[in-house]
């Protein structure tokens, strides 16, 4: 196997705030090899994109990681900073969530393209330029859109060209955080197959992190499902979507009803409640407050990631044993 | 929904353009009491102005807007009287409460404008149950940011609800709420469909949310409507080839997905023909001379909202065999 | 019962301000000699003898040093000038009071009718007020207070005339920020009307900039009326800090050396705009970081 790309253990997140620690990730196990790819499922205040920032340390300071964050092998949390900063972007890059708003509007869009290749110190200026152009029809644009504002360019082109300035050090692992939660549905699948695509071509691995199951399981090999700060269920993507075994996961898959299903036709299904504040998560499973089919044991016992058949783990008491 | 529903509202050939832009490029759609429509289509093709405009938020350049079919009023006099009647849910609930105003002056806002007599408390309180905020007591002094997404959203639908109208225009009604909140708003909107008799035009780029609560579907491209129908026809056999592109591309979808390539033009320049001809697989698949000049260079007739229709040739030739 | 709600929530806000404005020691100094001042000038006639400001009843000599009843020494009529100062104060601080009212009332109405109807309206009343932001604001004034009766009105309008384009730049923008969100499509669509929107939802977001921006425009029409009274523009019969050092000036107190006729005035508008300042910017770090995030 090698080692993996990206390996998580008992890794946490906390954010020390003026009211105390607050817990945003609560201890996950991670694995992502070369080539694979892995989606994140979750909502707003589940800690996926806390987890994403965190493999590259751009959390902010009152964020305490614990636990064992390797990229390749390597500890992130111990890394030198000179060495982080190497890492950064030529190891792991990130697409970050509202990425069309993370492009500078008064910088040409080749030009921030290659700011990582020239901070990494990679070459000379034809060689920059030749590799922006490289990088820009890998992403399905014309080399010459290199010249192009920010505004100048669609939503979904300027999608493309955070994908093409995350590719730009070539690293091992992209994270994407939410890339495609703002765009249409056609410009989705657009972006959806130059990730499959890319991924197939350059070899990487990639960590997506959505809301959208589908999403997920249409790109993604394996999926992890979060909440509360914890894995809740983890397999292989289309086990996971074909037959959840955590109502979590359930609740979630029938958020987004497959059209032509008849028992979704005029009957929307959701959760009660809230997804929890991480500062005030309730007792026993944090799920239990929602959860449609809730045991009397599940507000004591807090249950943990457990196999629950081949290749597939699942934190509730219906599926394991605590 | 039975044949003979009295139509609320209409929207009658009407274009709304902003200079050489042709947002809404001839529209005749019509929501019939005790219905829910969806309005779908990807950002750019006016579904967002059609509904301002069905409003009266937005002058039509053309065309016009009845409401039980008499024309909206002009004046701003005339205007206030019909907000009474048809109402607006925005997409982002967290922008659309005021940050500084309690639950029970957002709802009450609107009783206060339009001076509704009665007991201010009573009509306040009566709207928060209906949307879903019970005991409503208990969320009269709470501000925006002390509510989660979904309650947000349930005020603002409260605060509409407080008029008593009978059209709800909802823009993207759950699009910023998260997966899991998603369905108890749109078992809301059912609710008031089933409870109050509420009709509303939902306007999204979510194919699975017509399907969860929506009657009849109208798919908007470049300002026009190019298909529109029964929701369980539509979304299950389409003909137009640009709805059967949205449905392949989605991701639980069976069967390979035509990707269309490109985005949608500019509105100011609306292809000649047929508009979706530059981006139409069936055309670039190979369709007999006749048709396919007739795609280049005919453009379709306005397909009428009230019926099932499809703007297309292809379609057309078929149908006629 | 509603009523109340609004209330409730006023009294909650503004204890969260005090709170965090007493964080500020700077602030908190300030506010502290501004009520100190304040208090002395409200009080004025009750604890001291204004008789004493006639000429005719000077009962001390000409530019007496401090010493001998007389704290602060006497001005060049004999009376004493720590009267002086405490009455001098009292004009001051209600012509920088009522200045301030007059522009940012001008100003905020000018921009926010500019910011909220656009059109023409934005079109003329931009001009007007880039018009009277680039005449030089002194040179204004000066000419105002020449050409009407001389008088503490002439200078309130004077100084109100040329500190309001400020405001409206600062409220139009302001205007234009808060019309940009979703809640004022809302109350629209709900069939409000201008005064509506203008009423319930504009104004009360913007009335806390405008707040702040009040008490450091206080300090700088401080100054402007000390300044005006300074050239001799001010009002001859009531005394304020700027006629007394125009007065010194005038009568030779300079040459004489007599640093009690000179140093008093000047201090007490150096302290007195530094303690507006400082509440001013204390104000401006609490309210603000509240309107960004909204």
């Amino acid at each position: 196997m090698g080692e993996p790309l990206l390996e998580l253990r008992s890794a946490t997140v906390d954010y020390r705030t003026a009211n105390g620690l607050v817990p945003a990730v609560r201890g996950v196990d991670l694995r992502i090899d070369a080539g694979q790819t892995l989606g994140l499922a979750g909502e707003s205040g589940c800690g996926k994109s806390t987890l994403a920032m965190a493999v590259l340390r751009l959390l902010p300071r009152n964020a305490a990681i614990g636990g064992e964050i390797l990229l390749g092998g390597e500890n992130v949390t111990d890394m030198s900073w000179g060495r982080l900063r190497a890492v950064r972007w030529a190891e792991a890059s990130v697409v970050f969530q509202g990425a069309m708003h993370a492009l500078n509007p008064v910088r040409r869009v080749g030009d921030q393209i290659a700011e990582p290749i020239r901070l990494h110190g990679k070459g000379s200026v034809e060689r920059v330029d030749h590799r922006v152009g490289e990088l820009l029809e890998q992403v399905g644009l014309p080399a010459r859109r290199a010249r192009a504002y920010p505004h100048e360019l669609s939503g979904g082109q300027r999608q493309r060209v955070m994908i093409a300035m995350a590719l730009a050090c070539s690293p091992g692992l992209i994270i994407a955080d939410e890339p495609t939660t703002a765009l249409d549905v056609m410009v989705q699948a657009q972006v959806l197959t130059l990730l499959s695509r890319l991924v197939d071509e350059l070899d990487i691995g990639l960590l997506m992190i959505s809301h959208d199951l589908s999403v997920l399981a249409s790109t993604c090999q394996r999926l992890a499902v979060m909440y509360a700060g914890r894995i809740v269920e983890q397999g292989k993507a289309v086990d996971v979507l074909r037959e959840p075994r955590h109502p979590y996961t359930k609740a979630l898959a029938a958020a987004f009803p497959t059209i032509g299903d008849a028992s979704s036709r005029l009957s929307p299904r959701g959760l009660a409640g809230d997804p929890p504040d991480p500062s005030d998560l309730p007792g026993g499973c944090p799920f239990h407050p929602r959860c449609p089919s809730v045991l009397p044991e599940c507000s004591g016992t807090d249950v943990l990631l457990r196999p629950v058949s081949e290749d597939r783990t699942s934190a509730c008491l219906l599926e394991v044993e605590p | 929904m039975t044949q003979g529903e009295s139509t609320l509202l209409r929207a009658d050939d009407v274009s709304v353009r902003f200079g050489a832009a042709r947002a809404v490029d001839g529209v005749e759609l019509d929501i019939r009491a005790g219905e829910i429509i969806a309005l779908v289509g990807e950002s750019g093709c006016g579904k967002t102005t059609l509904a301002r405009t069905l409003l009266g938020l937005q002058q039509p350049t053309s065309g016009r807007v009845l409401y039980e079919g008499k024309p909206l009023p002009t004046g701003t006099r005339g205007l206030r009287e019909y907000r009474r009647h048809a109402q607006l849910i925005l997409q982002d609930p967290t922008g659309a409460l005021n940050p500084r105003h309690s639950v029970y002056e957002a709802v009450a806002e609107g009783l206060r404008i339009h001076r509704v007599p009665g007991d201010e408390r009573e009509l306040v309180a009566s709207a928060l149950s209906r949307a879903g905020l019970r005991p409503p007591e208990r969320f009269f002094g709470l501000v925006p940011h002390e509510l989660s997404g979904g309650q947000r959203q349930r005020v603002v639908i409260a605060g509409a609800l407080a008029l008593d109208p009978s059209v709800l225009i909802a823009d993207e009604p759950v699009a910023s709420l998260d997966a899991s909140v998603r369905g108890e708003i749109l078992a809301l909107l059912l609710r008031l469909r089933d409870d109050l008799g509420l009709a509303a035009l939902v306007v999204t780029h979510d194919l699975g949310l017509a399907w969860n609560i929506a009657d009849r579907v109208a798919v908007m491209y470049l300002g026009r409507i190019v298909e529109s129908g029964p929701v369980e026809q539509v979304l299950t056999a389409p003909s137009h080839p640009y709805t059967k592109a949205l449905l392949s591309v989605l991701p639980e979808s069976e069967g390979p997905a035509t990707v269309l390539a490109g985005e949608t033009p500019d509105p100011s320049r609306v292809p000649t023909g047929c508009r979706f001809h530059p981006r139409c697989p069936l055309l670039a698949a190979g369709l007999p001379d006749s048709v396919a000049d007739r795609c280049r260079t005919v453009d379709l007739p306005i397909v009428d909202g009230a019926s099932p229709g499809v703007a297309c040739h292809a379609v057309e030739v078929a149908t006629a065999r | 019962m509603t009523a109340s709600i609004a209330w409730q929530r006023r009294r909650a806000a503004a204890g969260r301000v005090w709170s965090q404005f007493r964080t500020d020691r700077g602030g908190l100094i300030g506010l502290a000699v501004l009520v100190v001042i304040v208090l002395l000038a409200v009080l004025a006639p009750l604890i001291s003898d204004r008789s004493g400001l006639d000429v005719t009843h000077a009962t001390g000599g000409v530019l007496q040093p401090p010493g001998d009843g007389f704290l602060l020494g006497t001005d060049e009529s004999g009376r004493s000038v720590l009267l002086l100062l405490l009455w001098g104060s009292r004009v001051s601080l209600l012509v920088g009071l009522a200045a301030t009212l007059l522009s940012v009332g001008v100003g905020t109405v000018v921009g926010v009718l500019m910011a909220h109807f656009g059109g023409w309206a934005q079109a003329v009343l931009m001009r007007v007020t880039d018009f009277f932001l680039v005449l030089p604001s002194l040179v204004l004034a000066a000419v105002l207070s020449t050409v009407l009766t001389p008088g503490i009105g002439t200078i309130i309008i004077a100084i109100g005339a040329t500190a309001w384009p400020t405001t409206a730049r600062l409220v139009r923008s302001q205007t234009l920020s808060v019309e940009s969100r979703p809640y004022i499509e809302r109350s629209w669509a709900l069939g409000a009307g201008h005064w509506h929107v203008i009423g319930k939802h504009v104004l009360p977001a913007v009335a806390p900039l405008v707040f702040a921006n009040t008490t450091l425009n206080v300090a700088n029409s401080i100054i402007t009326e000390s300044t005006l009274s300074f050239l001799g523009l001010g009002d001859p019969n009531s005394p304020s800090w700027g006629s007394m050092l125009h007065n010194a000036l005038q009568t030779g107190a300079v040459t004489a050396r007599a640093w009690w006729y000179l140093l008093p005035p000047g201090v007490a508008i150096g302290v007195v705009v530094l303690a507006f300042m400082m509440c001013g910017r204390a104000l401006e770090a609490v309210l603000n970081p509240r309107l960004r995030e909204r």
